[in-house]
């Protein structure tokens, strides 16, 4: 658990950050989403002490931050950041074993958890532990950002715009990857970006920050349901609020029981796909299917639309 | 593509060509050697034809006309350097002979020097010699093995014999023992200051790039240090370091005076420090920012992150300063010799008092070799490090 108390960062007079206070949970993860210039990168680097804060306490699991250097606090705490940032004269093997060599690890334990983070990161170790980072494609070299971020098992992951420099495809599979991490490793994430899709699509919690200001910080359909502020009401997109508040349901989570007749629909598929395939097909009603087939209820265009709705 | 379709201008290769007909007419027109009665007078030309014995003379001719056919019509690389390494060694062993058949015997008078028309042919030689590695781009390690073996097939042509009666080599004969102590302490000289000038330098060079406020005052202090000519800056330390070793009897017992190496050295200092300092600067400046801000976000500590991600990615550009400096050394030795401070310098001047031109020639050319082994072996060494790509 992080506790953020009153943090506030001042620059010459400027306040980049104004006492923003929040608990963000064991195994969760959340997405502090805000415009360029909100705070959110630097509230983010007040968790790891990158930047001092002016004014403010963070505790990690009670524990208040500034009791250790700063460096060894860094030591603890994943750090992944936009373009990767990997050293380019170092292996990806070398870039992967960082902070484990920085913590005196043993070779051999430090070589072990290099194999299975490619391995998790579906890399294969004969082909990529000895590659240079020029050498491996967009999508790899961020894998590897992420690889090594959690090489020393921390039990928090920050992320600077992790995906901003990756294009739409490589850009979703990172996003998987992520969700997996945390179902894998139950790290706590703390995820910082511009773009709401992704806030929405990763985040068990948002924070929308404008002008240092935390303005909410909520689960996400709350953020469609009850904006706190005109602001939040802008940024979550009011043009489409129906639609990503229908995204955040799946069809297993909203499926009626009995089976139905129309179309299938897989149970992991959100409620936006599958009005958009009810759409398609021109049926108004949907059977809910495993990933392997077997019935899992039905859905009706009535009781889909009535999720897009607040309740 | 097909002969004819070839563009006219592509059938002749244009520098080959330059090169070609300026070889043939200083041959022609210009003297091979120069004999002297003794090693002041004015020599009289003579032509290789004249000059060399008739087989070598012909055999000589006939390699430098092979080489001027390959300078002209052969494209492939490799042909084209070993015509000219043919050309370049026939060449210097017509010179050798002649100077053996124009000496008599026992005679250590005569001066039997190189004339225009060789050193003409030699650079065009040279160049095609040059130009064709350069076409062939081998890598680094291979450019090091190339420099090696030329440099020992120097030695052991010069350990021969064979050029024993030309002048440079009788200047040789007798300063040998000099020669070997001077050249010494010029690569000392040279590597000497540029030593210092590196222990001094790196750490001011991290200096100005973390404190930007004294970027400009250092870099602008060390340029115009870089403006003043050797000789004015020689004479502007002799007075404190003369006044240094009269005040503290230490000094002068460690062999620092107003005059010999001690200025030198401090010269060079200052002067190699600008390149070492700006270099250190700009490779520091191009390090990936990213990269410093993850090592920082992983819990590196500040030093950690200069030694392990900061220093190693700047050190291409670092060593390309080296490189400057050690060449731009080797050649500003040569002026320390005027106040005492020894090197292959003092040939060059006490030729120029004598007007020996062998004995400026003696130092010469030995300063030219050495700043261009320097260059290449630092050159390649740049390449080595650099494919680590920023």
């Amino acid at each position: 658990m992080i506790t953020v108390e009153n943090l506030s960062k001042v620059y010459d007079g400027t306040t980049v950050v104004d006492a923003v206070s929040m608990v963000i949970e064991k195994n969760t993860t959340t997405v502090i989403v805000g415009t360029s210039g909100s705070g959110k990168s630097t509230l983010l680097r007040m968790i790891n002490r990158l930047v001092e804060p002016t004014g403010g306490r963070v505790l990690i699991e009670g524990r208040d931050t500034r009791e250790e250097p700063a460096h060894l606090l860094r030591r603890r705490i994943g750090y992944a950041i936009q373009g990767h940032g990997l050293f380019p004269h170092r292996t990806v093997a070398e870039n992967i074993g960082t902070v484990p060599q920085l913590l005196g690890w043993s070779a051999a334990r430090i070589q072990a958890r290099v194999e299975e983070l490619l391995q998790v990161f579906q890399l294969d170790p004969k082909a990529y532990a000895d590659a240079m980072p020029h050498e491996l494609s967009g999508g790899q070299q961020q894998r590897v950002g992420v690889a090594r971020a959690l090489a020393a098992e921390p039990a928090v992951l920050l992320m600077d715009e992790p995906f901003g420099a990756l294009d739409p495809i490589i850009r979703a599979k990172a996003q998987e990857d992520l969700l997996e991490i945390r179902r894998r490793f139950g790290t706590t994430i703390v995820l910082v970006t511009h773009d709401m899709d992704e806030a929405f699509h990763l985040g068990d919690r948002v924070a929308v920050m404008s002008g240092g200001r935390l303005l909410q910080y909520d689960r996400p359909a709350r953020l469609l349901t009850q904006p706190a502020d005109p602001f939040v009401a802008r940024m979550t997109g009011m043009g489409d609020r129906a639609m990503r508040l229908l995204s955040l349901t799946t069809a297993g989570e909203a499926a009626l029981p009995g089976r139905g007749s129309g179309p299938a629909v897989t149970a992991s598929a959100s409620l936006r796909e599958a009005l958009s395939e009810l759409v398609w097909q021109g049926a108004d009603s949907a059977q809910v299917v495993d990933a392997d087939g077997t019935a899992r209820g039905h859905l009706t265009l009535d009781a889909i639309l009535r999720h897009g709705r607040p309740s | 593509m097909t002969e004819a379709t070839l563009p006219r201008t592509a059938r002749f290769d244009r520098l080959g060509t330059l090169l070609g007909v300026t070889g043939v007419a200083a041959l022609a027109g210009l003297s091979f050697v120069l004999v002297k009665a003794n090693r002041i007078v004015p020599g009289i030309p003579r032509s290789l034809l004249e000059a060399a014995p008739p087989l070598a003379g012909w055999a000589c001719l006939a390699c430098l006309a092979l080489a001027a056919t390959a300078a002209l019509f052969v494209f492939n690389a490799r042909l084209r350097l070993g015509a000219a390494l043919l050309g370049i060694g026939a060449l210097l062993l017509a010179l050798g002979a002649a100077g053996d058949a124009l000496t008599p015997l026992g005679n250590r008078v005569v001066r039997i020097s190189a004339g225009p028309a060789f050193w003409v042919v030699l650079v065009c030689l040279g160049l095609m010699a040059t130009d064709a590695i350069t076409r062939m781009r081998p890598g680094p390690a291979r450019r090091v093995l190339w420099l090696a073996g030329f440099i020992a097939v120097a030695v052991l042509a010069l350990k021969s014999g064979r050029f024993d009666h030309l002048s440079v080599m009788r200047e040789y004969a007798v300063n040998a023992e000099r020669f070997s102590r001077e050249l010494l302490r010029h690569v000392l000289l040279a590597a000497g200051s540029l030593g210092a000038a590196a222990l001094a330098g790196l750490p001011l060079g991290i200096a100005c790039y973390r404190v930007p406020r004294i970027r400009e005052a250092i870099l602008g202090a060390l340029n115009v240090i870089q403006t003043i000519p050797a000789i004015a800056l020689f004479g502007i330390l002799m007075a404190p370091l003369g006044a240094l070793a009269a005040a503290v009897p230490l000094a002068g017992r460690l062999g620092i005076r107003g005059i010999g190496a001690a200025p030198a050295v401090v010269a060079l200092f200052l002067y190699s420090l600008l390149p070492i300092v700006a270099n250190t600067v700009q490779g520091l400046r191009r390090v990936s920012r990213q990269a410093v801000e993850a090592a920082r976000g992983m819990g590196m500590t500040p030093g950690q992150v200069l030694l392990r991600v900061e220093m190693p990615l700047a050190l291409p550009v670092i060593v390309t300063g080296v490189r400057v400096v050690l060449v731009q050394n080797i050649g500003m030795v040569t002026v320390a010799a005027l106040i005492g401070g020894g090197g292959l310098g003092t040939f060059v001047f006490q030729g120029i008092g004598q007007t020996a031109i062998d004995l400026v020639l003696l130092g010469a050319i030995p300063i030219v070799a050495l700043a261009f082994s320097a260059a290449v072996v630092l050159d390649a060494l740049v390449e080595v490090m650099d494919r680590v790509k920023q």
